[in-house]
């Protein structure tokens, strides 16, 4: 059976916004009779990008997220609707009937949807969201945000398919759910979601002798016993990405200099700046 | 391709932005979908490299504003009907002083036709030739001949109106510094890019983008087409270094290092990177002795010998901020990896080009890479965008070409569509030729309120080098001053520079009379006596090629990952009253007595399309049955194609063998033909500039060899500095193309990196301040904050961010709308016309180009 499920590779969303209006195009003012009512021209955004922007100058890091409909498969908006107003078809698709939806305003409270994907159409006092284009899909075309991006970050597909691209790259790539504590389990997945959560710790170090960028230096982080290396690059930089916040240790060894440990409380990202070692 | 859905119907159109599918029902558009290729298109080309192939997928990445078009159409700023200034009155009082302050009222066309013909008519015969100005806008929409190359220089040339010349702003640097580098005149002075994209997928092991945000300019008109080489490259290991004082969008993506220079002194970051390679002996003796001139004077003015000062990195340190140890590794690795220099958005351009003294940069750059070895293989100038593979034996123009206009000296490379016979009559204008009169746009309000003006070259100057250093004036000898503006096209008040200076002179009783044609009531529509409404090029017919503007870009489809040559169809009747600019141009030469002359007997835009496709080579390949049928064509690649890189026959000292259509081989054009020379005086890379040493070799504004020279507006103009201390760079924009997309109703005012909606329901313009200099203001995220100077003040969204260093903020030109809170010209603009801040003093005094990023301002919080 079909279940229909994007992989979204946050490291590829280039932020060029055209699934974003390509999904405008294809609702605004265009009814698609039971899966939904035309989108109004301004207001909503069923395909939106948030934004993730880490780190100091001139250590920075920008991140873009799109963000659909995540079609849960526990999903709370179907719990929180009236008269059946929601419902999963069985390609695993989320629908708002307009018809029996009108006046449902409490399909947009958080507790309905947490990732605050519906929108509530003013005009015709109904919610609204994304639907896959489950209206292309029947027709064998993909969706339009799909159609539109030209990086690769969106892949979509039949997650019940092994061989479909999607399957595929949940399989190799390490992806996952957005804010699964939250228990709806998405059919939406993402890769490099830390880049959108976590934290990074990086650092710029010198050679004290010579104020040379320090190539080629052993870091080591340390965190509850357990440890990951890596080496400084040619402009002395180091960087480890993915972490939580909590207590850390950096230590940095680097042949004829005295090593150096640096702690770190990690509450936002820790870009430590310039680093300097001594001469042994 | 037809629609699965009933009584919906499927037109083919292209846009700036790329080749669309438009579904239409019910004489509405409903739909705008990106061109998707079918089985029976062209095969899509295979690079092979390291081991990996490489193809484009077979649909056309567009634009988000091609895919927001539909938004556009049908937006609110839309002109339905021929307008009329409220007080405007042709016989009696023209109150000129209210333009810009004015509502208007709706009138038939014959009344404008009217208006506007009695007008010509009076003016021509009180004035003489040269009273009418125009200008057209840079790409409102798209196609060989509705747009201004084509329909716009076939009117004008035979109306005889003085032709306001477009600076080059994409290029000015280039244009006016590296052309006296290494030539390439009839490209302004960047190069070709032939098969680039092979070589870096082949050879490069890092790309140094410096002032190049590809993911934001994308190879101007070719929409995404280069966002998969560039993860290409990534997945290949190529190393991605970003010097930009904005981290900006391809950085996001792709930054394995960034180097935010203070702006204005990139130039002293390059000179410091050749000194790393020349006191550690890191560059390419051979290729400086055999392909080079003038290598001993750089290397003097490296090592101090001329001035005390050696261009250390602790000297370069001290003027851009970046610290001198990274100076140095960035040399080293440059010099050890094969480096391809992304400098600017098209292997040239970028915002150091505009600012003061670009012309510098913009040599310097050249300078590097001729250090490394320009040309051998994977160490270039290119900025992934331009050089995929591509047929140039296949004949379609560019709209640049000329069109049906045939004027020989005002389209660039009409060489080639003349002879071919698109126009029984080509058109030369009277006025706007080498004897007649002319106008830098940079100096239309100083010639219009303070003439006489001068200044050197005339607009693009790709006849040769040494047009840009020709004197011109105006008025010229024996014509009359301006007294009729017609513009044509979207707004200036947001792209040019100072433009308070263009709502001055609006109100100057001096233009007695001013015409706006365009599709949208931008800024600067309002502004004029009468608007005449045209229509978009969804509403009329045409025929383009995508990214093909060609001209002075030759071959530049190459930053598509294909050549498609589209039957742009007429999807929807005209809107409201509007009409197409052709028809537009067409009545009024009815009304004039040259409609015969001008349409060529009676030829509408949709014979002049399959006249277009009848000189190409398209009938070689596809009956116009056929074309007409599927409304797009995919030029194939030869079979046997054999990739002949940019500049790689320059390197080995071999005659040229890319299709570039500049001069073959022979030095500067006119000399014999010589193995392997570029067109320079030397017919090498010149480290000294044989070209400004005839020009003058005392001009200390653009020395023989280049230098840093710190900005007439920057860190060092101490009073102004501690007065406005935050720099202001202001790119072009990364969601519209110019002002094209921008408000007018269009979806993409939603983008927060755009415009961001406030409180007060108003989408406010853009710019960003690091949170350090927001701290100090009192200023937080999303606050309106007044930016200001003494040229103006402008109301904009703050968005704190880290991505510019402190002391830098960034906000996109572009701004199509103008809203002064009170009086024009005298009041803060709430729309976010950022360039009524910047600037519009002269690169250098010989260089007439723009230098919109030497731009100090402060920020207020705006209560």
């Amino acid at each position: 059976m079909t279940q229909w499920g994007f992989v979204i590779d946050i490291s590829k969303c280039i932020a060029c916004y055209c699934c974003f209006t390509a999904c405008k195009d294809e609702y605004w003012d265009n009814d698609y009779s039971s899966y939904t009512a035309a989108q109004p021209k301004f207001g909503q955004f069923w395909m939106n990008i948030a934004k993730n922007e880490r780190g100091k100058y001139p250590y920075v890091k920008v991140a873009y997220m799109p963000i659909p409909c995540m079609q849960c498969e526990d999903a709370p908006c179907i719990k929180a609707a009236r008269d059946g107003a929601v419902y999963q078809r069985p390609d695993g698709i989320v629908v708002i009937d307009p018809r029996k939806a009108v006046g449902q305003k409490q399909l947009l409270e958080p507790e309905a949807c947490p990732y605050g994907v519906i929108f509530w159409n003013e005009e015709k006092n109904i919610p609204q969201k994304c639907t896959f284009c489950v209206h292309r899909l029947e027709k064998g075309e993909s969706p339009r945000c799909v159609q539109a991006c030209p990086s690769e970050c969106l892949v979509f597909g039949d997650l019940d398919d092994p061989e479909s691209d999607v399957s595929k790259l949940l399989k190799s790539a390490k992806a996952e759910v957005f804010h699964p504590e939250w228990k709806a389990k998405p059919r939406v997945y993402y890769v490099d979601l830390h880049k959108m959560t976590r934290q990074f710790i990086a650092g710029a170090v010198i050679y004290g002798d010579t104020d040379e960028c320090a190539e080629g230096v052993t870091a080591t982080l340390i965190a509850n016993g357990k440890s990951v290396k890596t080496t400084t690059n040619n402009y002395g930089n180091f960087e480890f990405d993915g972490l939580d916040a909590g207590k850390y240790s950096v230590k940095l060894e680097c042949a004829g200099y005295a090593p150096k440990t640096i702690d770190v409380d990690l509450k936002t990202d820790g870009y430590l700046g310039d680093i300097i070692l001594a001469k042994a | 391709m037809t629609s699965s859905v009933k009584s919906e119907q499927v037109f083919t159109n292209c846009t700036t932005g790329g080749p669309v599918y438009v579904y239409v029902k019910d004489g509405k558009i409903t739909r705008i979908e990106p061109l998707e290729l079918s089985d029976d298109d062209a095969t899509s080309w295979v690079i092979e490299a390291r081991g990996k192939k490489f193809s484009p997928p077979r649909v056309a990445r567009v634009s988000p504003f091609t895919l927001a078009e539909r938004s556009r159409i049908y937006g609110n700023s839309r002109i339905l009907h021929p307008l009329k200034r409220v007080d405007f009155d042709a016989k009696g009082d023209r109150k000129t002083g209210n333009r810009g302050k004015s509502g208007y009222e709706e009138i038939s066309w014959d009344e404008a036709l009217d208006i506007l013909t009695d007008e010509i008519k009076r003016i021509h015969a009180n004035y003489g030739p040269g009273a009418i100005l125009t200008t057209p806008s840079s790409h409102h929409n798209w196609g060989n001949i509705g747009y201004r190359h084509s329909a716009l220089l076939r009117f004008m040339g035979i109306l005889g109106a003085t032709y306001a010349d477009h600076n080059p702003d994409s290029w000015e640097g280039w244009h006016w510094g590296a052309m006296h580098t290494w030539g390439f005149a009839w490209r302004l002075g960047i190069s070709e890019q032939y098969d680039l994209l092979e070589d870096a997928l082949k050879h490069t092991e890092q790309i140094v983008f410096w002032s190049s945000d590809p993911a934001t300019t994308t190879g101007i008109y070719a929409g995404q087409e280069s966002s998969i080489r560039h993860l290409w490259l990534k997945e290949l290991g190529v190393k991605m270094v970003f010097i930009d004082p904005f981290f900006n969008f391809t950085a996001v993506n792709f930054s394995d290092k960034w180097f935010a220079p203070r702006p204005g002194t990139d130039t002293a970051l390059a000179a410091a990177i050749a000194h790393v390679w020349l006191s550690e002996d890191l560059y390419d003796k051979d290729y400086i002795e055999k392909r080079t001139y003038g290598f001993e004077k750089w290397r003097d003015y490296l090592l101090g010998k001329e001035d005390g000062v050696p261009k250390t990195p602790e000297w370069a340190e001290k003027e851009s901020r970046i610290p001198a140890r990274e100076i140095r590794a960035l040399a080293r690795e440059w010099a050890k990896k094969k480096t391809m220099l992304a400098a600017g958005g098209l292997g040239g351009w970028g915002g150091a080009c505009r600012t003061a003294y670009g012309t510098e940069w913009a040599r310097m750059m050249v300078l590097l890479q001729a250090m490394q070895g320009l040309g051998k293989p994977g160490i270039n100038i290119w900025s992934t965008t331009g050089g995929s593979p591509f047929n140039a034996d296949f004949f379609f123009p560019g709209y640049a070409e000329g069109g049906i206009g045939g004027d020989p000296l005002n389209a660039a490379s009409q060489f080639q569509l003349v002879p071919r016979g698109i126009t029984m009559h080509p058109v030369s204008s009277a006025v706007n030729n080498p004897g007649g009169q002319h106008i830098p746009r940079i100096l239309i309000p100083e010639c219009i309120l303070n003439p006489p003006q001068e200044w050197r070259g005339k607009g693009f100057c790709g006849a040769s080098t040494e047009t840009q250093l020709k004197k011109y004036k105006y008025p010229e000898d024996g014509f009359s001053e301006i007294k009729m503006f017609w513009r044509y096209g979207g707004a200036y008040i947001g792209t040019m520079n100072n433009t308070n200076r263009w709502v001055k002179m609006y109100q100057s009783p001096k233009l007695e009379f001013v015409v706006n044609q365009s599709v949208y009531l931008e800024g600067e529509a309002k502004f004029a006596d009468l608007i005449l409404p045209a229509c978009s090029n969804f509403e009329r017919w045409d025929i383009g090629e995508w990214a093909n503007c060609s001209g002075y870009i030759p071959h530049s489809s190459y930053n598509a990952n294909r050549r498609i040559i589209v039957l742009q169809k007429k999807c929807i009747e005209p809107l409201g009253e509007s009409r197409s600019d052709y028809e537009i141009f067409a009545m009024v030469a009815e009304r004039l007595g040259f409609h015969d002359k001008f349409t060529e007997g009676g030829l509408t835009d949709l014979d002049w399309a399959k006249r277009m496709f009848e000189v190409s080579d398209l009938p070689k390949y596809i009956s116009w049955e056929e074309f007409e049928k599927k409304g797009y064509f995919v030029v194939p690649m030869p079979e046997d194609y054999k990739s002949t890189p940019a500049l790689r026959w320059f390197a080995e000292g071999r005659k040229k063998d890319t299709p570039d259509w500049g001069p073959v081989g022979g030095g500067i054009s006119g000399l014999p033909d010589a193995e392997g020379n570029l067109a320079t005086q030397s017919g090498k890379i010149e480290f000294e500039s044989q070209s400004l040493k005839r020009f003058d070799p005392n001009d200390t504004e653009r020395p023989l060899v280049p230098k840093y020279i710190p900005s007439w507006e920057g860190h060092h103009t101490r009073e102004l500095y501690s007065k406005y201390p935050l720099h202001l760079i202001s790119p072009h924009p990364k969601y519209s193309f110019h002002t094209m997309n921008d408000a007018k109703g269009c979806w993409i005012n939603e983008i927060p990196e755009h415009r961001v909606k406030a409180e007060d329901g108003y989408y406010y313009w853009v710019i960003r301040i690091n949170p350090e200099d927001a701290g100090k203001r009192g200023i937080k995220d999303n606050d309106i904050v007044k930016a200001y100077n003494d040229r103006g003040a402008v109301l904009l969204n703050a968005q704190l961010t880290e991505r510019v260093p402190p002391g830098v903020v960034h906000s996109f030109e572009s701004c199509s709308i103008y809203e002064p809170i009170g009086e024009p010209g005298e009041s803060p603009d709430r729309a976010g016309c950022v360039n009524l801040l910047t600037p519009h003093r002269f690169i250098s005094k010989n260089a007439c180009g723009m230098a919109p990023n030497s731009c100090l301002i402060e920020i207020e919080n705006w209560k």
